[in-house]
């Protein structure tokens, strides 16, 4: 009778497992996927390398000298001269940080904008606390009613004592943020309206609707600061001193109701006839019809493209530069002409890119997120 | 039947109240654009601004650099104009060929199944498209400024195409005459290639045999305009850029300030088409490479008569869109002060003139043709790539 034994495990061949198998699968898997891989290393060797060198390895950290418990640390902060020209100095981002941030804003006042943005932070974290709850909607809505006006008062000043500041004055990313948030804010409601208005029975106003999003997103935003800036003011009598900040804020809201009108537009359509038809049949009139009805799920079918839409408009307000507005990409023409810092647009320019880009990489993120979450289909 | 409520139910129609809100709109609209126009013309007399379009033919007086048509300081406001409208389409169409280019092959590439390839696209994707377009020419202008060398060490390319600080330098092509001809076989060889691709396409469904007929497009297309070229005894040479003192003379020479807007153009839009490209390839239902597999078709069949018709239609509409935007960022260039539309006429011709309603107006009207133009496109693209059903 035989005696079976059980044989001890082998162990798979070292390629088939971990991260041989994986360097084989996801690598090297073919001729012509080695030869890509390769061919991708040398692209990193080349670019990584020197680029690394530029912002790290040989760039100048002198910010100066400063003390953290009695340990004192750093040397005499670098100057233009001594900083070098082959790699950053960061030393001229260090001492220029309130320019790109603030602008021209007074240094004494500048705890108004910093209480801004730190309410910026809080209107997060309660958006979060209260998402779930009872009540919410009122909460929120509050929120978003109340929040601009104390921003836009605590920037501008001029009521309860507080120093007014000229809009001449406001700059950097400050700007940026305050363009980006009033024409997302005031543009929305607009491009609701755009909106049901192309979507409306009424021949007139779905003409006029239709006219004025189509001319809109066919010009480029550039033609209409333009505009905004050289023509606007003759349209009103004695306008002759318009501000600048608030033209350009008029020519974005206008431009960017337009996009908003047509995510808007796409939500409307997706929304089942049978929807309207029931509101019609329980007597909701056109208001309460689109109020109670349609526009609740209408939105929140377009929430992901609002925000993509809002991307598009946040990296539109750096066109303000063409039109003489200090923003932060003008921070860096700006910074880089003190005679004590010449020629350092470069690393304003990475600065400028980097804050940017962590924005409207973070904003598309989340938007990718909102894309997941609110959608309904199932994916093959 | 009662008549007191006659009023209240006139009221409460539907109709009355539909119409009655159109007047309302139209009367408000009215009013608008009549004090607006009203108050624009108080305004432009008191300031003394010129109406009208009388200005187009006045003397510009100011030089442009780069021009593709013949352009001095003598030539009139309207000759800025064409100008700028050329220069616009030129980096338009540069910016088109090479955004389809390089967005193609990002498009494939994040789709690979080589994980460095895919992640390297995907962070190309990611880099690119969230800096906006304004930073990014801005950036390419300074370093093109900042790391090309000067004319007299260019980097030199067969001794033909020189890259230095000032731009880059290219052979100008001569036209001599004759030289139409070639024109007329190409257009010829393109007709021809159709119609024996229909004569090919007909013995396929009558008959069953298949003909490769690359050969024959390529002989039809490039082969026959060679033919008559030669023929004709080279109707055409090259005026190659040459180093004289201090600078390059002859060639045709774009200036840092195209190169920056066209490839910042080129590399920002492309994220957009690569993302367009991979939705398109990523809608393709698995079923049908499968389907085709089992009817036993080839990869390469498989790929060109069911894979890429289907992907095609899902990313050739936001593409084109990505190209009209393309066209609209170009306007960017007033920044860097390449001389196209906005720059050369919205920009320097304003600030001299003055008239930015009919300015402005022109310039407006110009982009809204090239919109309509592109959706017209749009339009018949999406008529034919249709699904037809029965």
């Amino acid at each position: 009778m035989a005696v079976y034994e059980q044989q001890e495990l082998r162990k798979p061949p070292i390629s088939q497992v971990g991260i041989v198998r994986w360097l084989r699968v996801n690598l090297f898997s073919s001729r012509v996927n080695i030869g890509l891989t390769l061919a991708a290393l040398y692209m990193l060797y080349i670019i990584i390398p020197p680029l690394l060198n530029w912002t790290i390895f040989d760039a100048n950290f002198n910010f100066g000298e400063f003390s953290i418990f009695g340990f004192e640390f750093g040397e005499v902060m670098a100057t233009n001269t001594n900083c070098g020209r082959s790699a950053a100095c960061w030393p001229f981002i260090y001492e220029k940080f309130d320019m790109f941030i603030y602008g021209f804003y007074p240094r004494d006042l500048v705890w108004r904008v910093d209480s801004v943005f730190a309410m910026t932070a809080m209107l997060f974290v309660i958006v979060r606390l209260v998402r779930n709850r009872k009540g919410s909607a009122k909460i929120l809505l509050t929120t978003f009613v109340v929040f601009p006006i104390v921003s836009f008062y605590l920037i501008a000043g001029g009521v309860f004592g507080l120093e007014e500041v000229k809009t001449h004055q406001w700059g950097g990313l400050t700007l940026t943020l305050v363009i980006a948030s009033v024409g997302i804010l005031v543009s929305f409601p607009i491009g609701i309206l755009l909106a049901l208005g192309r979507q409306s029975n009424l021949r007139v106003i779905s003409f006029f609707s239709t006219i004025y999003i189509e001319f809109i997103r066919a010009v480029p935003l550039i033609t209409i600061l333009f505009m905004a800036s050289f023509v606007l003011p003759l349209f009103f009598t004695g306008g002759v001193d318009f501000d600048k900040l608030l033209r350009a804020l008029i020519a974005i809201t206008l431009f960017q109701a337009a996009y908003f009108a047509e995510v808007v537009r796409g939500g409307l359509q997706a929304i089942p006839t049978g929807q309207y038809e029931a509101a019609d049949a329980i007597g909701l009139n056109y208001v309460q019809k689109n109020a109670l009805i349609v526009l609740p799920q209408a939105l929140k079918i377009s929430i992901p493209n609002l925000v993509g839409s809002s991307i598009s408009l946040f990296k539109d307000t750096t066109l303000v530069l063409i039109i003489g507005l200090m923003d932060m990409l003008a921070m860096v023409n700006m910074t880089a002409n003190d005679i004590n810092w010449l020629g350092r647009e470069t690393e304003g320019f990475v600065f400028v890119t980097m804050t940017m880009w962590i924005f409207l990489y973070s904003m598309s993120r989340y938007s990718k997120k909102l894309e997941v979450r609110f959608s309904t289909d199932h994916k093959n | 039947m009662k008549q007191d409520n006659s009023i209240l139910s006139f009221l409460n129609n539907n109709e009355t109240r539909a119409i009655a809100f159109q007047v309302i709109t139209l009367l408000i609209i009215a009013f608008v654009f009549y004090s607006g126009i009203s108050n624009l013309i108080f305004n432009i007399e008191a300031r003394e601004i010129h109406t009208g379009f009388s200005f187009l033919s006045n003397r510009a007086g100011f030089d442009i650099n780069e021009s593709m048509i013949a352009y001095t300081p003598e030539h009139s406001n309207l000759r800025v104009f064409y100008v700028g409208l050329i220069n616009t389409l030129v980096v338009a169409v540069v910016g088109i060929i090479f955004a389809t280019i390089i967005g193609f092959i990002i498009g494939i590439a994040r789709l690979s199944n080589n994980w460095l390839i895919s992640k390297l696209a995907a962070g190309y994707i990611e880099l690119f498209r969230n800096i906006p377009i304004l930073i990014q020419i801005l950036i390419w202008y300074n370093m093109a400024l900042l790391t090309l060398p000067s004319p007299r060490g260019s980097f030199n390319f067969f001794d033909s195409i020189f890259i230095n600080k000032r731009g880059i330098y290219v052979p100008e092509p001569v036209i001599e005459t004759g030289f139409v001809w070639v024109l007329i076989a190409v257009v010829l060889g393109i007709a021809l290639t159709f119609l024996m691709k229909r004569h090919f396409k007909q013995k396929h469904s009558k008959t069953g045999v298949y003909t490769h007929t690359i050969g024959y497009s390529i002989g039809l297309i490039f082969g026959l305009p060679l033919v008559v070229f030669f023929l004709l005894g080279s109707p055409l040479h090259f005026d190659y850029p040459a180093l004289t003192g201090f600078n390059f003379k002859g060639g045709r020479t774009f200036s840092p300030e195209f190169l920056a807007l066209a490839v910042a153009l080129s590399v920002y839009t492309a994220t957009y088409i690569a993302e367009a490209i991979r939705s398109g390839i990523e809608a393709v239902d698995k079923g049908q490479k499968e389907a085709a597999a089992a009817l036993g078709l080839t990869q390469t069949q498989s790929l060109k008569l069911v894979v890429l018709p289907q992907a095609l239609r899902v990313a050739i509409p936001p593409t084109i869109n990505q190209y009209l935007n393309l066209t609209k960022n170009s306007s960017l260039a007033t920044a860097i002060g390449y001389p196209e539309l906005m720059s050369a006429f919205g920009g320097t011709v304003l600030n001299q003139v003055g008239q930015a309603v009919e300015i402005l107006g022109m310039t407006m009207a110009v982009y809204l043709v090239i919109s309509l133009f592109i959706s017209l496109l749009l339009n018949i693209v999406n008529k034919k790539m249709s699904i037809k059903g029965q």
